[in-house]
């Protein structure tokens, strides 16, 4: 096994992954911004190793400060976190051949997954069901239009190479379509360097269920259960939660058995989570596939009490899997809500000094901290402060947990979301498991 | 009198939109802020000419902060 792991992110997934380091031993490198010179994952690394000036182009992003990074500390190991490089095949191929273990899937495994339209061609051979839509990005409006008007509007626009919703838009009649196209089209070049864009119809308030999968170099590929996360704000995640509640059991099955197909497709290893809109008939349809760990990686290790950033690294380093499909079992209830700096109506950047921070303990609560009282929090990067977790026997003990712990925090110095959170999780329509993924935009929490 | 158009968030410029004499609409982007991973317009508060930029792309800019002018 690789003895040193450089651990090429920031925040509180990088001190997630320094802690999974050394529950196997291995040794610890951290790297940061400028901005970042005294973040809690830089002191909690065995080493740290500046990469550059506070823009992630020049630093997180920046493959080739972190290879040398990673040569210059010794490193035999890099574990890219979610977000920055985790998905970017060139930077995993680029690991491969600086003989780097990339704790990750193969270059060929991201790359095919990267690209939407191919990912769900791939997954559509397999079996797996997918949105209808243009199966190639669309040309021009004239052709937009022609599929649009196959598949019926309203219909969305997303960018091919794209994520976190950059570049989408929903058009609700033919009139609107050649402008959103261009704006579409517009936004996907510049936030990607790829303008191409695609069609598919729109579905009304579907609910957002993942399936986490995991598979090792054996062969061998295991769910570990689903995750409903359908409250979302801007297409990203604020609240995830594992079992899916109201869920039917054939639909539960249905999607697992998608995701193992869709992952075997692609002779998928390490950890990965595949995506599904699921409709009020219980039908599903595959949204993309994320070749990393997710953010809400903790609802899954709560419920089924892994540690998947062990496996990460376990699989990694050619160990067969430490977990098999029987003895995956889902115990309890658990529900994880973000904590982002921001106002929690509009939504928008709130950065600045965190002067004052309390955070919950007790019971079935885990909290994953990107930052500590003092903290300045940058323009630079996302704004995920926290996230916290509660497990409970059921998923009425778990909301308890949640809803104490979020009175429980304490926030000064920057707006955060935690009134909104205290207000979903007070919500009867949340309480009850009815939830889909245009509530936070309709309002349904406001007031 | 030319009317100073502010910055509500603090951010960096990712785009100058508008140079100086466009004709903006109120509600026209004059420029856009990248700040937290999001792109955010600044925009006109009222119909006018632009009259001067005080920004340029990568420029930090703090709330409250006259990004340009407005004639």
């Amino acid at each position: 096994m690789f003895r040193t792991v450089l651990v090429a992110n920031r925040g509180e997934i990088a001190r997630r992954i320094v802690r999974g380091c050394r529950t196997l031993g291995l040794a610890t490198v951290a790297v940061y911004s400028e901005a970042d010179r005294d973040a809690p994952h830089v002191k909690d690394a065995d080493r740290a190793v500046l990469l550059g000036p506070a823009p992630a182009r020049e630093s997180y992003l920046d493959a080739e400060r972190l290879l040398r990074a990673a040569r210059e500390s010794g490193a035999d190991a890099v574990h890219p976190g979610y977000g920055f490089l985790s998905e970017n095949w060139r930077f995993a191929a680029a690991c491969a051949e600086a003989r780097l273990t990339f704790i990750g899937p193969s270059p060929e495994a991201i790359r095919a997954m990267g690209d939407k339209p191919q990912a769900r061609r791939r997954m559509g051979a397999a079996g797996v069901p997918i949105v209808p839509g243009s199966a190639e990005p669309v040309d021009d409006a004239e052709a937009a239009a022609r599929i649009a008007a196959e598949i019926g509007y309203p219909v969305i626009l997303k960018a091919a190479a794209g994520g976190g919703g950059i570049g989408m838009a929903k058009v609700a009649d033919e009139t609107a379509l050649a402008a959103a196209l261009a704006t579409a089209t517009r936004r996907a070049q510049s936030a990607f360097g790829n303008g191409q864009v695609y069609v598919e119809r729109y579905l009304e308030a579907p609910r957002h269920v993942e399936v986490q999968v995991f598979g090792d170099s054996k062969g061998t590929i295991v769910h570990l259960h689903e995750r409903e996360c359908s409250i979302q704000r801007r297409h990203q995640k604020l609240v995830e939660e594992s079992p899916a509640p109201n869920l039917d059991a054939r639909t539960k099955r249905g999607l697992t058995e998608a995701a193992l197909a869709g992952a075997r497709a692609i002779g998928y290893v390490n950890a990965g989570t595949l995506e599904f809109l699921v409709d009020a008939q219980g039908g599903f349809y595959f949204l993309e596939m994320n070749t990393r760990l997710q953010v809400e990686h903790p609802v899954t290790e709560e419920v089924t009490g892994f540690d998947l950033v062990a496996a990460q690294l376990r699989v990694a380093a050619g160990e067969p899997l430490p977990f098999t499909q029987d003895r995956i079992e889902p115990r309890g209830a658990a529900i994880e809500v973000r904590v982002y700096a921001e106002d929690p109506k509009s939504f928008l950047p709130s950065p600045g000094a965190i002067t004052r921070l309390t955070l919950p303990s007790g019971a079935g609560i885990r909290v994953e901290s990107g930052v500590v009282e003092g903290s300045v929090v940058s323009v630079h990067y996302d704004p995920l402060l926290f996230k916290l977790i509660a497990h409970g026997s059921d998923r009425g003990q778990a909301l308890e947990r949640l809803t104490r712990a979020l009175d429980a925090c304490v926030v000064e110095g920057v707006k955060t979301t935690l009134p909104l959170l205290r207000t979903i999780a007070a919500h009867p329509e949340f309480r009850r498991g009815r939830v889909h993924t245009q509530m936070v935009e309709q309002g349904a929490f406001h007031g | 009198m030319a009317e100073e158009i502010k910055a509500h968030i603090t951010g960096v410029v990712f785009q100058v939109t508008a140079k100086v004499g466009d004709k903006v609409a109120a509600g026209d982007p004059v420029i856009v802020l990248e700040s937290m991973k999001m792109e955010i317009p600044v925009e006109a508060p009222r119909a006018g000419a632009v009259k001067e930029i005080r920004v340029r792309e990568g420029q930090t800019v703090q709330e409250g902060e006259t990004v340009a002018l407005l004639e």
